[in-house]
């Protein structure tokens, strides 16, 4: 499971990109991705709206995952 | 018009003659006239677009010129909107051009927009965006969305015949400070020139009917690594609904002042131990914390409201004093009467005044 990171959340994680490997660790939702995300990287929780993708889709928070599937961790922009 | 001018488009297959017609007759408002504003500008006015307006209450200074490049040093200090008209005059003097001297407010928008065709939204803050949003989806305009971030942008056709708008991807305006803009954070001069052409395009397409656009989708470009990633989202109805403008997109709204009370004052009510709420991480809470306050986290508040006693004054701490204000908020939703206070500084503060 790839996690990409975009705009302000790749510079509070510090990657563009993490991998879940770890199958007992393994986020089994979108919520609960984004809940261990924030436990690992507590600056995120800041972010009021945080959109995630999984396979290039806009998901929700009860949207399951699996291992095989590629996340987009995207939060507004607003330069110009 | 003169056909010789745009030959070399009206001679594409499926733009055409008919093509060139329509963005003649178009009229299409630019919001905001700089780093996304120029390329914009510069490209529909050369294409042949009938009639532009620009929203900029900005002045050329000599930090813009690395992106902005439709102006010169000679310009720096001079309004934004009068130098760009005299250089897209000299570029096209076909082009009807408005110019508006002034920013975009709850009070102008819905005049304003209700003139044009379809906005493109090219500015550079968050209330300007969610007001963009919010007078297009009440005036049922589509309009072509930018925004930049470092070496990253995006871009997206939000409200084109009903479908999905800026809310539907972000249903909330972040607060201050929560996103860095591009004078805080930086931006490479190249990268609003490819998302603004690129909104500039989605603009052409929807005006003129040709290509797939970017609705229900959100580009995002990496300019680091060359890559562009669509995302696809739906409409959420609720977001067409909008009928009228929040009183305030401003993030200084009145109601949203926020009552603090000072570490130093914190300090002299220990004794009496006061109800102290820290609503850090677990993991700076087991580092360090006040005696006797009462851990719960931000992201937790709302679930254990019950461990709170609203009949005395509740006294919101974390690091810096950002997330006690956030909890101050979402308290006061819920317990409007009650007396709450958000500690200045936070424990920042409170360490450095107290020890």
């Amino acid at each position: 499971m790839n996690v990409l990171f975009f705009g302000i959340a790749k510079d509070i994680v510090g990657s563009s990109q993490i991998t879940f490997s770890d199958e007992f660790k393994r986020p089994n939702s979108v919520a609960d991705l984004k809940a261990q995300l924030i436990i690992s990287y507590p600056e995120l929780s800041k972010l009021t709206s945080l959109a995630v993708a999984v396979n290039s889709e806009y998901a929700e928070d009860d949207v399951s995952l699996t291992v095989d599937d590629e996340i987009a961790i995207i939060p507004p922009v607003s330069g110009g | 018009m003169n056909n010789q001018r745009y030959t070399r488009q009206t001679i594409l297959k499926g733009f055409g003659i008919e093509g060139q017609k329509k963005l003649a007759e178009a009229k299409v408002l630019v919001v905001g006239a700089g780093g996304l504003g120029v390329p914009v500008l510069t490209y529909l006015n050369a294409m042949g677009v009938g009639a532009i307006g620009i929203v900029d209450n900005d002045i050329v200074s000599l930090t813009n010129l690395h992106r902005q490049v439709l102006y010169s040093e000679s310009d720096i200090g001079q309004s934004k909107v009068k130098a760009a008209l005299k250089k897209l005059k000299a570029q096209n003097p076909n082009t009807e051009i408005v110019i508006f001297n002034t920013f975009l407010t709850t009070k102008n928008a819905l005049e304003i927009i209700a003139d044009y065709d379809i906005v493109v939204d090219a500015s550079d803050n968050f209330p300007t965006r969610y007001l963009v949003n919010d007078s297009c989806v009440i005036l049922k305009k589509p309009f072509v969305y930018g925004a930049l971030h470092g070496y990253e942008g995006q871009v997206s056709v939000f409200n084109y015949k009903d479908g999905p708008t800026y809310r539907c991807l972000f249903p909330n305006m972040p607060n201050e400070n929560e996103v860095p803009n591009c004078n805080e954070h930086g931006v490479l001069g190249i990268i609003p020139g490819i998302i603004g052409n690129l909104q500039a395009l989605e603009t052409i397409k929807v005006l003129t009917g040709i290509g797939d656009l970017l609705s229900g989708k959100l580009l995002i470009f990496d300019g680091l690594q060359q890559s562009y990633q669509k995302i696809k989202f739906k409409l959420q109805p609720e977001n067409i609904k909008i009928e009228k403008l929040q009183d305030f997109y401003e993030w200084n709204d009145p109601c949203e002042i926020v009552p603090t009370i000072e570490a130093q004052e914190i300090q002299k009510l220990l004794v009496d131990k006061p109800q102290i709420i820290d609503v850090r991480t677990i993991e700076e809470f087991k580092n360090y914390h006040l005696p006797d306050s009462v851990h719960i986290p931000l992201n937790e508040l709302k679930a254990n409201t019950g461990k709170i006693n609203f009949s005395l004054p509740v006294y919101l701490l974390c690091q810096s004093g950002k997330r006690s204000e956030t909890a101050l908020k979402q308290l006061r939703e819920q317990h409007p009467q009650s007396s709450l206070f958000s500690i200045l500084g936070g424990l920042n503060q409170y360490l450095a005044l107290c020890s």
